[in-house]
């Protein structure tokens, strides 16, 4: 199998009844923690019931994984562990604050140097770029992965669809601002509005997605929602949360964590084990679930497929 | 004459030092740490033993303003939970985190700048930890107090370390530099109290007639 990415749909088959899923993963818990602490498992209080139930009818799933036979990282983790600063800079609190974030009604407008501006509902998103599953290795500048069953739909369709015109060279991602709902927007160290962008050639690539669910189900709004980019050979950052503004420009738009620190973040930001971060080592990562590292792989893994975009750059000086 | 009864402050920094251990292992094997819990362990043992190393510095001036001994004789369990501490912070890197990999290992204690000023700081505190019984300090004499003066310069190192592992622009202070910054300002006020014009003219005038001789 040559393909690179979970194109069809997931086989009923693989798919496990989410009780089943729910008690082996108690099982897997409890066998953990006896094999863990002996000591320690005569005062351990009985196992709280899992209460944190998807709303939206995900699938929770086992034996699903990535083209490199990576299992995906559990629905729980992925939906618990976000880098959000608009709420917090706190990873394991975004999900409590983004309780009340309200993704629908969701809005994006497409304007710029493109020759049919619009501007699209979610439901508009859906039903004209029609998502499909993509299962991606997500590897945080920080030093950790996960791999993520997303449902999404290529960046390409929707810019040849609004026909970016001749000037055009680089897309800016443009992340909502609502103060009343972010807490982390009081921050006014950080240049809000979050903003990203890609050179247009690597917005085209196949792989670069607008995500708009996870796990076959809505993508929650501590992963981005409405919607949100997925560029999976990038650093996490580079990958913004729920857009609501895409636009087609000329020269490179200023991106948050490139205005910030620019010796630490890149406007690249390709996944490189060998270009380390001033503070610390990019070759390894630790994958959540697990421990011990993992070698992080050039553009984290996906080379084959966009290593041409970089060909003749210098990536210790494009970084 | 020997106390059998603990003393109240005794009793505190016992608990305060093991408890917290306690409860991260607890946390640890109930997978209750989060969905990044080397991290977490990685966290909270270095800011335990950060906290544990500020009170063991806070002993000597707390006695001078008291005029009571009984901070400075906490002084040696705190530095040694700040020390239990550490190494556990070390012991986890080097375990869970980087599975005992020598290559992996060696290139971060060599050639990352957060993990070299972590380890110059743990290399210091291996003499202080094992000097710090009663043996040692009758048998060193005048140099066992110049050797613990090595703690003046780990606990700048150790401040140093805190920042770096923050994400942001130090000099733009865009990012989580709160925790940093208090710990920073505590170390700072305590190690100013010791150079000798100060000790001599503040503290001494708060209180003229304590002379302890474990100043330092």
């Amino acid at each position: 199998m040559t393909k690179t990415y979970q194109k069809d749909s997931i086989d009923p088959a693989e798919i496990t009844p989410k009780e089943v899923y729910l008690s082996r993963r108690n099982f897997i818990r409890s066998t953990g923690l006896i094999a863990g602490s002996m000591v320690l498992a005569a005062c351990v209080p009985a196992m709280p019931s899992d209460s944190s139930k998807p709303t939206a009818g995900p699938t929770p799933t086992i034996g699903l994984t990535d083209e490199l036979g990576n299992p995906v990282t559990p629905y729980d983790q992925v939906t618990s562990y976000n880098n959000y600063y608009e709420f917090t800079t706190d990873k394991e609190n975004v999900k409590p604050l983004a309780k009340d974030f309200q993704t629908s009604p969701w809005e994006v407008e497409v304007f710029g140097m493109v020759n049919k501006p619009k501007k699209y509902n979610f439901d508009e998103l859906i039903k004209t770029f029609k998502p499909e599953d993509r299962i991606y290795r997500m590897r945080c500048v920080e030093a950790w992965s996960m791999v993520i069953p997303w449902v999404g739909f290529p960046i390409s369709r929707l810019l040849e669809e609004v026909a970016p015109t001749s000037d055009a060279k680089f897309v800016r991602f443009e992340t909502i601002m609502r103060p009343d709902e972010m807490p982390g927007l009081s921050d006014k160290n950080y240049p809000w509005p979050y903003q990203e962008g890609l050179r247009l050639d690597e917005a085209m690539n196949d792989l670069a997605i607008f995500a708009t669910g996870l796990y076959g189900g809505e993508l929650p709004a501590q992963n981005g929602g409405g919607i949100r980019v997925v560029v999976p050979w990038k650093y996490g950052f580079k990958s913004s949360k729920a857009i609501i503004k895409i636009e087609l420009v000329s020269e490179r738009p200023d991106t948050m964590w490139n205005t910030l620190a620019p010796n630490e973040y890149g406007f690249y930001a390709n996944v490189n084990p060998n270009v380390n971060h001033p503070r610390w080592f990019q070759n390894t990562e630790r994958r959540i679930g697990e421990t011990g590292r993992r070698k992080t792989l050039m553009y984290n893994g996906y080379e084959d497929q966009v290593a041409y975009l970089y060909d003749g750059m210098d990536l210790t000086v494009s970084y | 004459m020997k106390h059998i009864r603990p003393t109240l402050l005794q009793v505190l920094v016992h608990a305060g030092g093991i408890i917290p251990l306690v409860i991260l292992a607890f946390q640890y094997y109930s997978n209750d740490l989060g969905a990044n819990p080397i991290l977490e362990l990685e966290h909270r043992t270095g800011r335990l033993a950060l906290l544990f190393l500020v009170l063991s510095l806070a002993c000597t001036p707390l006695s001078i303003v008291s005029g009571s001994k009984e901070p400075i004789k906490r002084r040696k369990a705190l530095g040694l939970y700040g020390a239990l501490y550490a190494f556990t912070h070390f012991a986890i890197f080097v375990s869970l985190d980087y599975g005992f990999d020598p290559g992996l290992i060696f290139a971060e204690l060599t050639r990352r700048p957060l993990i070299i000023v972590g380890a110059v700081a743990l290399l210091i505190l291996i003499p202080l930890t094992i000097t710090s019984t009663k043996f040692w300090f009758q048998k060193l004499g005048p140099n066992w107090k110049r050797l613990h003066r090595l703690v003046y310069i780990l606990s700048p190192l150790v401040i140093i370390h805190y920042f770096m592992v923050v994400k942001g622009n130090l000099f733009r202070l865009q990012g989580n530099y709160q925790q940093p910054m208090i710990y920073a300002g505590l170390v700072i006020i305590l190690l100013i109290l010791r150079i000798p014009a100060v000790k001599n003219v503040f503290l001494r005038k708060i209180n003229p007639d304590n002379d302890s001789p474990e100043n330092s």
